[in-house]
C-alpha cells in the first residue's frame, strides 16, 4: 500500500498541500484535474524527482522519501513521448531490464514480448525517430510496463495524441494495464470521461489539493463541492445562484422550481448545479443561444437563461444559431444543491 | 521563377566555393614552383606555364642550410593539441553537465555566475595572461616542455568547452536523465549511458573549437617555448630569411591546414547524426 500522509511540497510551480491518500495494490487510480492542478507535481514527488517539504510518503509502511529514484520500484510514462534516441526500439524497452541485472537474452525476450503487447512487433530494430508520435508513446508504455514495477505512474499519456489515436490507445489501456495488475497504477488526466472509465478509484485535484477521493460513480453522483462538480463533468455542471424560500428553490427573480425530490435546507442563498443533460429543448423556460458546438455525436449548447448561464447537452447533431430563442425544460430530479460556501447539501427524499 | 532561382543559387555557391578553394589551389601551385616562377607574374598550370619542382616540399624535411625539419614541431603540436583538447573536453563536459542540471549556491554566487566566471577567462587579452603563465611555468620548471604547454592550453580551452557544452546540455531535455534514473541508473550512470551518447554534436563542436585553438596558437607557443619544444606555428617563423621562401611557406601552410581539414571532414557527419530526434515530442 502506498500512503500519503499530510504530504506537502514547496518550490514548485504548483506546490502540493497537505495530501492524504491510501492507495492499494491491484487498483487503478485516476487523478483528475485541470492543467496546473498539481497532477504532474504529485507524480514527480511520488517518483522522487521533486522533494517533499513536509509529511510522509510510505510504501508498505516504509518511508520512501529517502529512497533514490532508481530504488522506488516505480515506472513512469510522461505526457511527452520520451525515449532514448540513440537506442533502437528493442534496446529502449530492454534498457530498464538490463539495469535490473537481467541477461541480454532474457531482457531481449521480455522486451520483444512487451513490444508485441503494445502492437509494435516488427518495429524492434527501428530508431524512435523513425516512428510516429503514437508509436513512440507505445514504446514508452512498453518500457514502463516491462519492468512490472510495484507502482506505475502515467502522466496524461494520451494528451499529445490526436483524437483517433487517443481513442484507440484508451481502448487498449485496460488490456495493457493488466500487465501491472498486481501493482498500484496512478493515471492522471484532464478528461473526466477517461478518469471515470479507467479508474477503480478517482482522485480529484485542484490547485495542489485533493478535493475528492473515492469510487468514480460516487464522486459523480455526489460531488463534495462546487469545484468537484465542475471538474467531474464535461461539458461541466452549470452553477447558478439561487435561494431557498418558503420550501421552494427560486432561481433569479421569477423562476420557481418544483423540487419534490429534495429535502431543502432552511431559507437562504444556495448554489444550484445543473447537469448538462438536465436541460432539454421543448419546455416553457425561455432561453437564448449563446454558442453551439459539436462534440462527437452530441451538440453542446451554451444558453443564457433568466437566472444565468447554463450548458445544455443535446443528443445528435442539431443546428443552433447564436441569439436564437429557444424554450427549454429543466429536469429537477438531477439537480445538485450547494451551500453558499460551495459544500454539497443535496439531500434526496427516500422513496420509502 | 524556379529555374532562375536555381541558376542564381548555383552561381552564388560557385562564387563562394571559388573564394574558399582558390587560395588553397594557389598555395598548392606555388609550392611546386621554383623561385623564378613565383616572382615572374601569375602562372597557374604546371608543365605548361612553369616547370614543377618538389624542392618547396623537400626543404621542410631537410636540416641545416637546406631548410628546416618540421616533423618534430608537427608531432609536438599534435601532442599538445590532442592532450589539451582531451583534458579540456573531459573536464569541461563534466563541469557543464553539473552546471546545466544542478543548482549551486554559495552566498551570492549561483550557476549563472559560475558559467560567467568560466567565460570571463577568455575576456582578458592574451598578453595579460602571458606573464603570469611564464612565471608559473618557470616556477614549476615546465617552461619549454609539452607538459607546461598542455597546462596552459587546458586553462585556455576549458572555458570554451564549458561554454559550448553547458549550452548544449541545456538543449537536452532533463526528462531524459530522469527517465534513465527511473529505469535504474544512478545520476552518473544516466550521464554516461544516456546523456553523453546523445551529445555527440556538442562534443564535436567543442572538440573542434579546442583543436583549432590549440593547433593554431602562436602567441603562447612563442612565449612559453624556446628551442626544445617548438610548435608548428613557431617553426613557420624560422622558415623566413632575407628572401621569403614562398614555395616552402606554401607547402608548410598546406601541411598545417591538412590535419584540421581532415578532422573536420571526418567529424562533420557526427554533427548531424547527434541530433535528438526521437528523444522527446
Amino acid at each position: 500500500m502506498l500512503t500519503l500522509k499530510n504530504l506537502s511540497t514547496a518550490d514548485l510551480k504548483r506546490p502540493l498541500s497537505n495530501l492524504n491518500a491510501e492507495l492499494e495494490s491491484g487498483k487503478i487510480y485516476t487523478i483528475l484535474g485541470r492543467t496546473g492542478a498539481g497532477k504532474t507535481e504529485l507524480l514527480r514527488t511520488l517518483m522522487g524527482l521533486d522533494d517533499i517539504a513536509d509529511g510522509r510518503l510510505e510504501l508498505d509502511g516504509q518511508d520512501l522519501a529517502k529512497r533514490p529514484v532508481r530504488r522506488r520500484q516505480m515506472s513512469m510514462v510522461y505526457q511527452q513521448f520520451i525515449n532514448y534516441p540513440h537506442l533502437t526500439v528493442l534496446k529502449n524497452v530492454a534498457f530498464p531490464l538490463r539495469r535490473q541485472g537481467l541477461s541480454a537474452v532474457d531482457a531481449t525476450e521480455r522486451a520483444t514480448a512487451a513490444l508485441a503487447l503494445v502492437g509494435l512487433a516488427g518495429f524492434e530494430h527501428r530508431m524512435p525517430s523513425e516512428l510516429s508520435g503514437g508509436q513512440q508513446q507505445r514504446v514508452a508504455i512498453a518500457r514502463a510496463i516491462v519492468k512490472k514495477a510495484r507502482i506505475l505512474l502515467m502522466d496524461e499519456p494520451l494528451a499529445n495524441l490526436d483524437y483517433k489515436l487517443r481513442e484507440k490507445l484508451r481502448e487498449e489501456f485496460p488490456r495493457l494495464l493488466a500487465e501491472n495488475a498486481d501493482g498500484i497504477i496512478l493515471y492522471s488526466t484532464t478528461e473526466p470521461a477517461e478518469a471515470m472509465e479507467l479508474g477503480h478509484e478517482m482522485i480529484v485535484m485542484h490547485r495542489g489539493r485533493i478535493l475528492a477521493n473515492g469510487a468514480p460513480e460516487d464522486i459523480f453522483d455526489a460531488p463534495a463541492t462546487v469545484e468537484v462538480a465542475k471538474l467531474i463533468s464535461d461539458p461541466p455542471v452549470s452553477i447558478v445562484d439561487g435561494n431557498v424560500s418558503g420550501g421552494r428553490i427560486v432561481l433569479g427573480a421569477t423562476t420557481h422550481l418544483p423540487t419534490p425530490d429534495f429535502v431543502l435546507p432552511p431559507d437562504g442563498p444556495v448554489q444550484i448545479g445543473i447537469r448538462p443533460d438536465a436541460l432539454s429543448v421543448g419546455g416553457d423556460m425561455p432561453a437564448k443561444v449563446v454558442l453551439a458546438e459539436f462534440s462527437g455525436s452530441d451538440t453542446i449548447v451554451h444558453l443564457a437563461l433568466d437566472f444565468g448561464a447554463a450548458v445544455m447537452l443535446v443528443e445528435g447533431i442539431h443546428e443552433f444559431s447564436p441569439d436564437q430563442d429557444v424554450s427549454v425544460a429543466l429536469d429537477t430530479s438531477t439537480l445538485l444543491l450547494f451551500s453558499a460556501d460551495g459544500k454539497n447539501i443535496t439531500e434526496r427524499r427516500s422513496n420509502g | 521563377m524556379g529555374r532562375t532561382y536555381h541558376i542564381i543559387k548555383y552561381l552564388c555557391l560557385l562564387a563562394w566555393t571559388t573564394f574558399v578553394v582558390f587560395p588553397f589551389l594557389w598555395a598548392l601551385s606555388t609550392s611546386f614552383k621554383d623561385a623564378n616562377a613565383v616572382t615572374s607574374g601569375a602562372r597557374y598550370i604546371p608543365w605548361v606555364e612553369f616547370e614543377p619542382s618538389v624542392q618547396g616540399w623537400t626543404s621542410l624535411f631537410a636540416s641545416g642550410s637546406q631548410g628546416i625539419n618540421i616533423v618534430t614541431p608537427f608531432l609536438n603540436s599534435a601532442s599538445v593539441t590532442l592532450l589539451a583538447s582531451i583534458v579540456s573536453l573531459g573536464l569541461g563536459t563534466l563541469a557543464a553537465y553539473g552546471l546545466s542540471r544542478f543548482s549551486y549556491k554559495a552566498g551570492f554566487i549561483k550557476n549563472a555566475d559560475i558559467t560567467f566566471f568560466f567565460i570571463s577567462q577568455r575576456i582578458m587579452p592574451p598578453i595579460v595572461l602571458a606573464i603570469p603563465f611564464f612565471l608559473m611555468l618557470k616556477e614549476i620548471q615546465a617552461l619549454d616542455t609539452i607538459f607546461g604547454l598542455v597546462i596552459v592550453y587546458v586553462a585556455l580551452l576549458l572555458p570554451i568547452a564549458v561554454w559550448v557544452m553547458t549550452d548544449f546540455f541545456a538543449s537536452i531535455p532533463k526528462e531524459l536523465d530522469e527517465m534513465a534514473m527511473i529505469d535504474g541508473c544512478t545520476p552518473i550512470g544516466a550521464f554516461f549511458r544516456v546523456v553523453l551518447p546523445n551529445s555527440t554534436a556538442g562534443l564535436v563542436v567543442a572538440g573542434m573549437f579546442c583543436l583549432i585553438f590549440g593547433w593554431n596558437d602562436f602567441f603562447f607557443a612563442f612565449i612559453l617555448t624556446f628551442t626544445e619544444t617548438q610548435l608548428l606555428p613557431v617553426a613557420s617563423v624560422s622558415l623566413n630569411s632575407s628572401v621569403t621562401p614562398w614555395r616552402s611557406l606554401s607547402a608548410f601552410a598546406l601541411i598545417s591546414v591538412t590535419p584540421l581539414a581532415l578532422i573536420a571532414i571526418v567529424v562533420e557527419r557526427f554533427m548531424s547524426r547527434g541530433s535528438l530526434a526521437g528523444a522527446i515530442r
